[in-house]
């Protein structure tokens, strides 16, 4: 994934507002976090001259596109399903402590984490303490994959 | 609702907690990981029936090869590493009948380390007790992210156990000692060692000396000042546990200074080692073999007579070209072993038993396919700290298990 300054360079530089940001960076800031969508700064589209810029960006930001609602990113062809993310998670832990939080496969649906025919999978994302207003950063999930599969974006 | 487990025969660690499922008419396989998925789901090339290059029956096939072992004066029997304690129990049977020399993968891999825990000379424990108590945790010359993708999360580092249910951040510490930078080593973050390679020896002698109160000292980049820290750690162990890979074994002339250092920190407190080995079932044709002979492998029958040495090794076997047929079960030497060496096989008539196509079988005489035990047959087998499994059957197949091929030849010859 990108970081906000190769973005930024892609962008017009232009600071014209139409995107609702009050700068290109901020845009730039927007578009990693996903609240805005790069079709949102609409000289892009519309100018010919970024065009080329244009295809640039979008395979930039395209992966945080596919992210889940919490920004959370598995590249499934790095994933190897060793199940470190699975049992460090601690959602899982609270929700199924003998199961996903022992190493073992999980016994209930409420794990956020599971590896389903050897690559892991997400589900119950809105449980992910990375999820909703009150979001806190963890990490348990990035620091011990040692693929570095998993992604925040 | 009653869950079924099954018992991964990937690598071994042997995984039970397996769950299969159907999903639009596709099987998906539950909690195993990459490695175990890839191997369940069965081998892409599967071996054909044949006697000399044509298709066979298994009948024809298993007549050959009768043939084969009962006009040779000294065969070799090779391999067994993926095969079920049955199976391998056969096959020594087989190497008594027919004088052959028998061995397996751990005569150049994980053999010193296991047999030095069967002569009781190092300490050693089970998995499911790395799980529950285990503070200290040593990957040594292994990376078990890579070969035992499940070890870290199921039994390792990171599960809660009985008595470590604060969990990897605050009840237990990884430490990894390497060559390089391996993905386990990432994980283990400051706790990484790294020393040259064949520096094992040394490091493991400074170590015991840090321990014993003298100052370490290494000919490489560690400082006695933090290998003092390394033993200080290490001898606060309730639950000590060092897991072993090739690395070790490989770079040391002998396992004293290893057994030395267990020896340091048993007196101060509880270590153990492990054996980090690779085939499922390795340890179960080691404890067989001991049971029946005294030793774990490279043994050569002559009729009540036992002898046993390199002499007897696979490498050496081949290397001498003293075997003049060739027996190789669920193993690949000639991708394992040195080329020119194993390239003798072919200069005997080999048989070869194994679910899938491998480089060894299409230099073979004989081929017969054999089920994947745990997948397409039931079966036993020793995981790598010693415990005896159950294996289960997962699908349907017409495929012979490696046993029953065995007992078959045995009553043809
Ligand atoms: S960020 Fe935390 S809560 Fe969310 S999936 Fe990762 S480990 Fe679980
Ligand atoms: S820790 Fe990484 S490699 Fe392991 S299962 Fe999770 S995402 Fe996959
Ligand atoms: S770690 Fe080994 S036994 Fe466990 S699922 Fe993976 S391949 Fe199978």
């Amino acid at each position: 994934m990108a970081n906000a300054m190769e973005i930024y360079q892609l962008l017009p530089k232009t600071n014209c507002k139409k995107c609702g940001k009050s700068s290109c960076m901020a845009f730039a800031a927007a578009l990693l976090s996903r609240e805005k969508n790069l079709d949102e700064c609409t000289p892009m589209l519309e100018e010919e001259k970024y065009s080329e810029n244009y295809t640039k960006l979008k395979g930039l930001v395209s992966p945080a596109e596919q992210a889940s609602e919490t920004g959370m990113i598995v590249h499934e062809d790095r994933c190897i399903g060793c199940g470190n993310c699975v049992v460090a998670c601690p959602v899982n832990v609270a929700e199924d402590p003998k199961g996903a939080g022992s190493g073992n496969a999980p016994t209930n649906e409420r794990v956020i984490l599971k590896v389903e025919d050897g690559v892991v999978r997400l589900s119950n994302v809105e449980d992910c303490r990375r999820f909703g207003e009150n979001k806190r950063l963890c990490s348990g999930c990035i620091v011990t994959c040692p693929t570095k599969a998993i992604e925040f974006v | 609702m009653e869950r079924e487990y099954h018992v991964c025969t990937g690598c071994a660690l042997l995984c039970d907690d397996i769950e299969l499922r159907e999903e639009e008419n596709k099987t998906i396989i539950d909690s195993a990981c990459r490695k175990g998925v890839a191997w369940i789901k069965n081998c892409q090339h599967p071996l054909e029936c044949t006697v000399d290059a044509k298709d066979a029956t298994p009948q024809d096939a298993i007549e050959k090869a009768a043939e084969i072992l009962k006009n040779a004066k000294k065969p070799l029997i090779f391999g067994m590493g993926n095969s079920s304690l049955k199976a391998q129990e056969k096959a020594i049977e087989l190497a008594k009948k027919t004088n052959a020399c028998i061995d397996d993968t751990s005569s150049f891999c994980q053999g010193p380390i296991v047999e030095a825990i069967l002569n009781d000379k190092i300490k050693s424990c089970t998995l499911d007790e790395v799980r529950d108590k285990a503070d200290i945790i040593v990957y040594w010359g292994c990376d078990p992210s890579n070969s035992h993708p499940r070890h870290l999360s199921k039994f390792s580092y990171f599960p809660r156990g009985k008595m470590r249910q604060r969990g990897w951040e605050e009840d237990r510490t990884a430490i990894a000692i390497d060559v390089r930078k391996s993905d386990t080593a990432i994980i283990c973050e400051d706790n990484f060692y790294q020393i040259p390679p064949k520096a094992d020896a040394e490091f493991a002698m400074a170590l015991t000396e840090a321990l014993s109160g003298k100052v370490p000292k290494v000919t490489f980049g560690i400082k006695p000042k933090e290998i003092l820290e390394l033993a200080n750690i290490l001898k606060k162990a309730e639950f000590g546990v060092i897991f072993a890979g090739l690395g070790v074994v490989y770079s040391m002339h002998d396992l004293s200074p290893m057994e030395n250092l267990l020896e340091a920190l048993n007196k101060k407190t509880d270590f153990h080692l492990m054996p980090m080995v690779g085939q499922y079932n390795m340890r179960g044709f080691n404890h067989l073999l001991f049971d029946k002979t005294g030793y774990i492998n490279r043994v050569s029958f002559e009729g009540e007579n036992i002898d046993h040495g390199p002499q007897c090794s696979v490498v050496e076997v081949l290397k001498e070209k003293k075997a003049d047929a060739a027996l190789i079960m669920g193993s690949d030497p000639l991708s394992s072993l040195p080329g020119s060496i194993a390239a003798n096989l072919k200069e005997i008539p080999t048989i070869v038993i194994d679910p899938c196509k491998t480089f060894t079988s299409q230099i073979a005489d004989v081929t017969i396919p054999a089920a994947v035990t745990g997948v397409e047959c039931k079966g036993e087998a020793i995981r790598m700290d010693g415990v005896e499994i159950e294996l289960k059957q997962m699908k349907e197949s017409d495929k012979m298990a490696d046993a029953d091929i065995l007992e078959k030849i045995m009553e043809a010859i």
